[in-house]
C-alpha cells in the first residue's frame, strides 16, 4: 500500500506504542500535521518547543518509555536543544522529530533552514536526516531502537518537507532495525566477576554509590540484597534518589556538593567503592586526587567510555546493572560491617544537630521547612520534578522518596526552566499518579509560558515555587566566594496567584510555616492545577556544601542554631 | 606519545564529521588522519594518530565505539605494523645543483615525477622519519611546495587488522580491559 511520508510517520509512531506526542507545528512539517487527525495518537501543543522536548523528558522518565518532541525547522529545531542537551546529559530516552526544508533547497539558507543534524551531533546519541519516504520508517524504528537501549538517550530524526509529502510503499517488516555498529550491552568475562566478589569480601568500609544506572536498568532488589548481604551502606547521586527507598536502613542519603556530611566522609574514609551506575560527576567527587584517598574501587556502567574517565578504577564491570549484581550476589558472602556503620551514624549524629529542622519555626519560611512539611503532608507519596538551584538541592536532602522513579529532575546540565514542562509530560504519561513540582522563582520564569498548555490539556499538577526573590544558587556564591556582591541575582516577580488565575488556575499565597498544611491540603483536593506561592526567607544558602575544587570532606557546615 | 588507530566505519555522509566532532569535543589533539575506501563496499577505513597517553587513548576507543557508525576500532601503536605515510616535495633547482638533488632522492628511493629547469617534483612513500630526513636535506635547495597524505597503516602477516567480525573485537577489547 501506498503512503505519503507523513502518513508512514505516524504509522510508524502508532506502532512503536506513541500514544502522545509534544510539539508546535510549522511551515516544515505541515503534511505531518495535515496526516495527524487520521491516526490514534494525542497531540499536546507547546508553547516553546523546548518545552516540548522537556515533556518528552518527564514522559520518558516516569514511565522508562521513550518520549516523543516534535519540532519544525530552523527555530523550532533550534529551541529544542537544550530539552535534547538535557535528556543527553541525563540518559533520558527521547525521540525528536524536526521538519527540515524539501531536500533540493538543503543547504540554500533557504528560509527557516538550519543544519540541525550538524547542531545536535555532539548532544544526540545519534541523528538522521531523512529526504526520502523510503528512508523514514528505518530510521525511526533505528531511533527508537537506540534511544532506549544500553546507555539511553535521545536520538533526532530530521525529515525534509518532500520525504512527508511524497508516496511510496510502506514496509514495516522491511525496516527492522539493523545498527552494525552498535552494540548495547556486553557480557564481561566471569574472571572480572571473581575478582570483584573477592573485593568485596574483603573489604572492611565498603560503600556503595547508587546512580541512575540503578532506576535505568531496574536494579533495586538486586542492589538491596547486595547491601543487605554483604551489610553495605547506600550513598545516591542526585539522580539515584528515588532507587532505593529513603527508609532502608543502609541508606545514608545523597553524596556530593551538598550531599550530607555523613555521606561524604564514609566516602573518603572507605576502604572500598561500589560504584553502580553512575559516573563520577565533579559535582559528587570533589577534587579527583584527594577523593576516597584509601578505597578501591569497582565501576559497574553500561558505558565502556565511563570507565577511567573521572577517577581511575581497580575493577571494572561493564554491563547492564542488573544482571552483574545479581551475579554477584551469587559469590558475595553474608558479612558485618557494624563498627563501620557506627562509626557513620555517629558522624550522622554532629551532622544532624546542624540541620536546619532543629532551627524554631520564628514565622519565617525557610525552603528546608517547606519541603520537609510537604514531604509531610503528601506522606511521600508523590513524583516530584525539581527545577535547579537551592531548592533542587533542598528537595534532595528533605523530601524522603520511597517510590521507584518518584524523583524527577535535571542532574547533568542543570537546566533552570525544566520543571514545569517536565511534569505536565509525566502527568500526561502517567494521569493517576499526583504530580508535584518544586521550583525556585528564577527557574519557573524561564518556562512559566507552559501554563497555557496545563490549561488548554486540563493537567492537574501542583506548582510549588521557593519564592526568594533571587536567583538563589547563583546569590549563595556571591554570598560565600563573590565578597557579597549580588550582581544581576535579585529578582522581581509578578503575583503569581494573579498569574495563575490569569491562566485559569488556582493560586495560594504562603507566608508562614503554619499556612504550610493547609495549602498543602487545598492544593491537593482542587481539581486543577494550583500554585503555591511560598514567600520564603530571602538570603538562606544550602548546607552542608564542598566548594568547587576542594576534597569531598571539606565542608563548609550549617552554623550550629543558625541559618 | 603518538597512537596509532584504524577504524571501519560505514561509509555514509557526516561520518567524518562525527569522528572529527568526538577529537574536537573530548579535546584529543589530531595528528593526522585519512580515509578511503576498503575491500568491504560500504565501509571506509580511517587511520588516526593522536598525541595522548595511554588512558586517554582507551577512553577515545571507548568513545569511538559509541558513535553508531563506527564497526570496529584497532589500537595497532604497538602491533607489528606497515606504517607509510606519502609526501610530494616540489624542490627549487638549478642547472648546477640538479644532480645532488637527483642523487639525494636516489639515496631516500624517492621518485622524481616532474620536471622544469627551475624545479623537481619528489615522490617519497615511508615512515614519517624517512620523509622527514629528505625534507631535511632538501630545505637548504628551496622547498617551493610540500603536501603530505597523513598516515596510513597495516598490521604484518596474513590476517586481516583483526580476525574477529566487526563488534565482537569491542567485545573481546572490553572485557580484557576490564580485568587488568
Amino acid at each position: 500500500m501506498k503512503l505519503t511520508g507523513a502518513q508512514i510517520f505516524w504509522e510508524c509512531l502508532v506502532r512503536q506504542g506513541v500514544k502522545h506526542v509534544f510539539g508546535i507545528p510549522g511551515g516544515a512539517t505541515l503534511p505531518i500535521y495535515d496526516a495527524l487527525p487520521e491516526f490514534p495518537i494525542h497531540h499536546v501543543l507547546a508553547r516553546q518547543e523546548q518545552g516540548a522536548a522537556h515533556m518528552a523528558n518527564g514522559y520518558a522518565r516516569v514511565t522508562g518509555g521513550v518520549g516523543v518532541a516534535i519540532a519544525t525547522s530552523g527555530p523550532g529545531a533550534t529551541n529544542l536543544v537544550t530539552g535534547i542537551a538535557t535528556a543527553m546529559m541525563d540518559s533520558v530516552p527521547i525521540v525528536c522529530f524536526t521538519g527540515q526544508v524539501s531536500s533540493p533547497l538543503l543547504g540554500t539558507d533557504a528560509f527557516q533552514e538550519v543544519d540541525v543534524t550538524g547542531i545536535t551531533l555532539p548532544i544526540t546519541k545519534h541523528n538522521y536526516l531523512v529526504t526520502r519516504p523510503e528512508d523514514i520508517a528505518p530510521a525511526i524504528r533505528e531511533a527508537f531502537y537506540l534511544a532506549n537501549s544500553g546507555r539511553p538517550g535521545p536520538v533526532l530524526v530530521d525529515i525534509t518537507k518532500d520525504a512527508q509529502q511524497k508516496t511510496c510503499e510502506f514496509d514495516w517488516e522491511g525496516s527492522e532495525p539493523h545498527v552494525a555498529g552498535y552494540l548495547p550491552n556486553y557480557q564481561p568475562a566471569e574472571s572480572v566477576y571473581e575478582q570483584a566478589v573477592s573485593m568485596i569480601n574483603a573489604a572492611k568500609r565498603p560503600i556503595i554509590l547508587a546512580g541512575q544506572g540503578i532506576t535505568l536498568s531496574g536494579a533495586s532488589k538486586e542492589v538491596i540484597e547486595l547491601a543487605e548481604k554483604a551489610h553495605v551502606p547506600m550513598a545516591m547521586t542526585l539522580l539515584g534518589i528515588g532507587s532505593i527507598p529513603a527508609s532502608h536502613p543502609l541508606n545514608l542519603g545523597m553524596m556530593g556538593m551538598h550531599g550530607e556530611a555523613w555521606v561524604n566522609k564514609a566516602i573518603q574514609e572507605s576502604d572500598l567503592l561500589l560504584a553502580f551506575g553512575m559516573r563520577f560527576d565533579d559535582r559528587v567527587t570533589g577534587t579527583v586526587s584527594t577523593y576516597a584517598p584509601n578505597a578501591k574501587k569497582i565501576h559497574i556502567d553500561i558505558d565502556p567510555s565511563e570507565i577511567n574517565k573521572i577517577v581511575h578504577v581497580d575493577i571494572s564491570i561493564i554491563s547492564d546493572l542488573r544482571p552483574a549484581v545479581a551475579k554477584l550476589n551469587r559469590g558475595v558472602q553474608k558479612s558485618d560491617h557494624q563498627e563501620w556503620i557506627d562509626f557513620i551514624e555517629e558522624m550522622r549524629a554532629e551532622s544532624k544537630s546542624r540541620d536546619i529542622l532543629n532551627i524554631p519555626d520564628n514565622d519565617q519560611l525557610f525552603v528546608a521547612h517547606v519541603i520537609h512539611d510537604i514531604w509531610k503532608y503528601t506522606e511521600g507519596n508523590v513524583v516530584v520534578v525539581s527545577d535547579v538551584g537551592q531548592h533542587q538541592m533542598w528537595e534532595a536532602q528533605y523530601y524522603k522518596h520511597e517510590h521507584f522513579r518518584s524523583l524527577i529532575t535535571s542532574g547533568g546540565l542543570g537546566t533552570m526552566g525544566f520543571s514545569t514542562p517536565t511534569a505536565i509530560g509525566a502527568k500526561i504519561a502517567q494521569p493517576e499518579k499526583e504530580i508535584w513540582t518544586i521550583v525556585g522563582d528564577g527557574s519557573f520564569q524561564m518556562t512559566l509560558n507552559e501554563l497555557a498548555t496545563i490549561a488548554q490539556e486540563k493537567v492537574k499538577i501542583v506548582i510549588a515555587i521557593m519564592d526568594n526573590g533571587y536567583l538563589g544558587m547563583v546569590r549563595q556564591w556571591q554570598e560565600m566566594f563573590y565578597d557579597k556582591k549580588y550582581s544581576a541575582t535579585p529578582l522581581s516577580s509578578p503575583d503569581f496567584v494573579k498569574l495563575a488565575e490569569a491562566y485559569g488556575l488556582h493560586g495560594i499565597h504562603v507566608n508562614k510555616r503554619s499556612e504550610i498544611q493547609k495549602a498543602v491540603e487545598e492544593a491537593r483536593k482542587a481539581p486543577g492545577t494550583v500554585i503555591l506561592d511560598f514567600h520564603v526567607v530571602g538570603e538562606d544558602s544550602v548546607y552542608p556544601m564542598v566548594p568547587a575544587g576542594k576534597p569531598l570532606d571539606d565542608m563548609i557546615q550549617r552554623p550550629k542554631n543558625g541559618n | 606519545m603518538n597512537y596509532i588507530l584504524v577504524a571501519y566505519v560505514e561509509d555514509k555522509p557526516g561520518v567524518l564529521n562525527r569522528v572529527a566532532s568526538l577529537f574536537r569535543r573530548r579535546g584529543y589533539n589530531i595528528e593526522s588522519l585519512t580515509v578511503g575506501h576498503t575491500e568491504m563496499p560500504g565501509v571506509s577505513r580511517m587511520t588516526i594518530v593522536v598525541n595522548t597517553d595511554e588512558f586517554t587513548v582507551e577512553l577515545l576507543e571507548a568513545n569511538l565505539y559509541k558513535l553508531v557508525n563506527v564497526l570496529r576500532v584497532d589500537n595497532v601503536t604497538n602491533k607489528p605494523s606497515v606504517v607509510r605515510d606519502l609526501a610530494l616535495i616540489k624542490v627549487a633547482v638549478t642547472p648546477a645543483n640538479r644532480t645532488e638533488v637527483l642523487q639525494m632522492a636516489e639515496v631516500f628511493r624517492a621518485r622524481v615525477v616532474d620536471v622544469t629547469n627551475e624545479s623537481l617534483v619528489i615522490e617519497i612513500t615511508g615512515t614519517e622519519d624517512k620523509i622527514e630526513g629528505l625534507l631535511d636535506v632538501l630545505r637548504p635547495f628551496g622547498i617551493i611546495e610540500m603536501v603530505r597524505t597523513g598516515i596510513v597503516a597495516m598490521t604484518r602477516g596474513p590476517a586481516p587488522i583483526s580476525p574477529n567480525p566487526p563488534l565482537v573485537e569491542a567485545e573481546a577489547h572490553f572485557n580484557v580491559h576490564s580485568e587488568y
